[in-house]
């Protein structure tokens, strides 16, 4: 199993350890929900290094950029910032979903999911071979999450650097983003193994808690983030997964991989909403949901600690009405449809 | 390491049994389950009075992570059920020995404990 460079740390601080997409990562370090919690209060540091960190090197990293995904590069080349995009197919699947970093002119750098790492390497490549782009794969590369109100107070012990939502600071070694998977304010830090575990034992000595990967899927499904493989897969598109608001038409000349596909997929049947429920119990992927003139499926559920109720994503027909159905070991529950993002919808 | 209280016998999955002073036998959750479940947020209690089945599901136990069925180690019939947990499930994670009990057995044929593991082989199955 494929292990990052803190696996020594999570298992010798009560990390419990299990297969995350071929990763031995840590789930909790005790109670996701003190974690989650401590996130939502005060700040927590996650090792993310599993995720896959590229580099574009070559004189047209923009137009290849232009070309590889549906959210348009040119919004951030007026400064080093950070523009989320999902990465579709020539038939408007979705192949992962990423963060593309502009570090500075002609010079990006992409983040994506661990499990598709291979896949969007040979994708890169592949797309890259038509424009003057290579692309290096940082298979040592280190991300360490700093996330919470308290985040970038704590940040300042090491770097004191002011950053607006989504822009970044980059010196010769490390890179610091305003990006996250939780809601709440923080940072990503990118830099390599020997320079990631100073920075990871400088916020340990602080007594910053460790968060394990089951809260952090509790923190983003509460902020509305999807995650590709449960809420998004090849077989869907960015109108039935809620990202229409990242196909950027406005430079109608631009071509981009999926833009036909896409024309005919805007009058997709399915969406994407949230759901919550006040009933007991948990429904979770995989559950069907039904009202009146529709139904459809669960792709995420779970208890929500900061609404102590549960909250989910699921894909259902369009004209959807407020409330619907599901079931839980033979008893229905009503549950209410509403925005994905529950920490500004249930506040 | 999860503990395992050497007076209880378990089923090996993960339920333990205390026969009580007055003949009734209380039950639970072991710590390892506790801890394989993670947080706990929901439990779903028998009525009392009614009949269960030795390794019948007879409650369920739901952690963030997951829903278990949670099996009774007898047969016999429930006398009590520990409603605390209804609005605290997390006494389960706590104190899954003592606080987080989760029903009281009057059971059919005592000798059914017989069948049950005792701590030390249920310690090696549940590490296997």
């Amino acid at each position: 199993m494929n292990k990052t460079y803190l696996n020594k740390f999570h298992r010798a601080n009560k990390g419990h350890l299990v297969d995350f997409a071929g990763w031995e990562m840590p789930i909790n370090y005790g109670s996701q929900i003190n974690e989650h919690n401590l996130v939502r209060a005060d700040v927590g540091i996650f090792d993310v290094s599993h995720m896959a960190v590229f580099d574009l090197y070559g004189s047209k990293q923009t137009e290849f950029l232009e070309y590889l995904i549906p959210n348009d590069v040119n919004k951030i080349l007026d400064s080093k910032r950070a523009l989320y995009s999902p990465l579709l197919n020539e038939n408007g699947g979705i192949l992962d979903d990423l963060i593309v970093y502009h570090l500075g002119e002609n010079n990006f750098r992409i983040i994506s999911n661990c499990g598709t790492r291979e896949q969007n390497f040979a994708w890169f490549k592949k797309i890259a071979s038509e424009f003057d782009v290579q692309i290096d794969f940082k298979s040592d590369a280190s991300i360490i999450a700093l996330q919470g109100p308290n985040a970038i107070k704590n940040l300042s012990s090491l770097y004191n650097v002011d950053l607006e939502k989504f822009h970044l600071y980059q010196d010769d070694e490390v890179m610091i983003a305003r990006t996250g998977y939780t809601g709440e304010l923080g940072v990503e830090i990118i830099s390599s193994a020997g320079k990631g575990l100073k920075i990871w034992e400088h916020f340990i000595s602080k007594d910053i808690q460790p968060i394990g990967l089951a809260a952090r899927d509790t923190l983003r499904l509460e902020a509305g983030f999807n995650l590709y493989g449960s809420d998004m897969t090849i077989e869907n598109n960015p109108y039935d997964s809620n990202l229409s608001w990242t196909i950027d038409q406005s430079n109608e000349a631009r071509d981009f991989i999926g833009k036909k596909a896409l024309e005919h997929l805007q009058e997709s049947e399915n969406c994407l909403v949230g759901f919550y429920t006040d009933e007991r119990g948990v429904l979770r992927s995989g559950t069907k949901v039904s009202f009146e003139g529709g139904e459809g499926i669960i792709t995420s559920g779970t208890w929500s600690p900061t609404f102590k109720k549960n909250i989910g994503f699921c894909r259902i027909t369009k004209n959807f009405p407020e409330t619907g159905v599901s079931t839980l070991r033979d008893k229905e529950i009503n549950l209410h449809f509403c925005e994905t993002n529950f920490l500004k919808y249930l506040k | 390491m999860a503990e395992v209280p050497s007076n209880l016998k378990f089923l090996e999955s993960h339920e333990w049994a205390r026969l009580e002073e007055d003949g009734t036998v209380t039950v639970g959750i072991s710590d390892h389950a506790q801890e394989l479940l993670g947080d706990i947020v929901f439990v779903e209690l028998p009525d009392i009075g009614k009949e269960v089945t030795q390794s019948g599901d007879t409650a369920i136990v739901e952690s963030v992570k997951a829903a278990s069925d949670v099996y009774s180690p007898l047969t016999g019939e429930i006398t009590e059920i520990n409603e605390a947990l209804i609005d605290n499930p997390e006494i389960i994670n706590t104190s899954p020995y003592e606080s987080g009990w989760f029903f009281k057995i009057k059971p059919q044929d005592i000798s059914e404990m017989d069948k049950l593991l005792d701590a030390q082989a249920y310690e090696s199955s549940s590490e296997s």
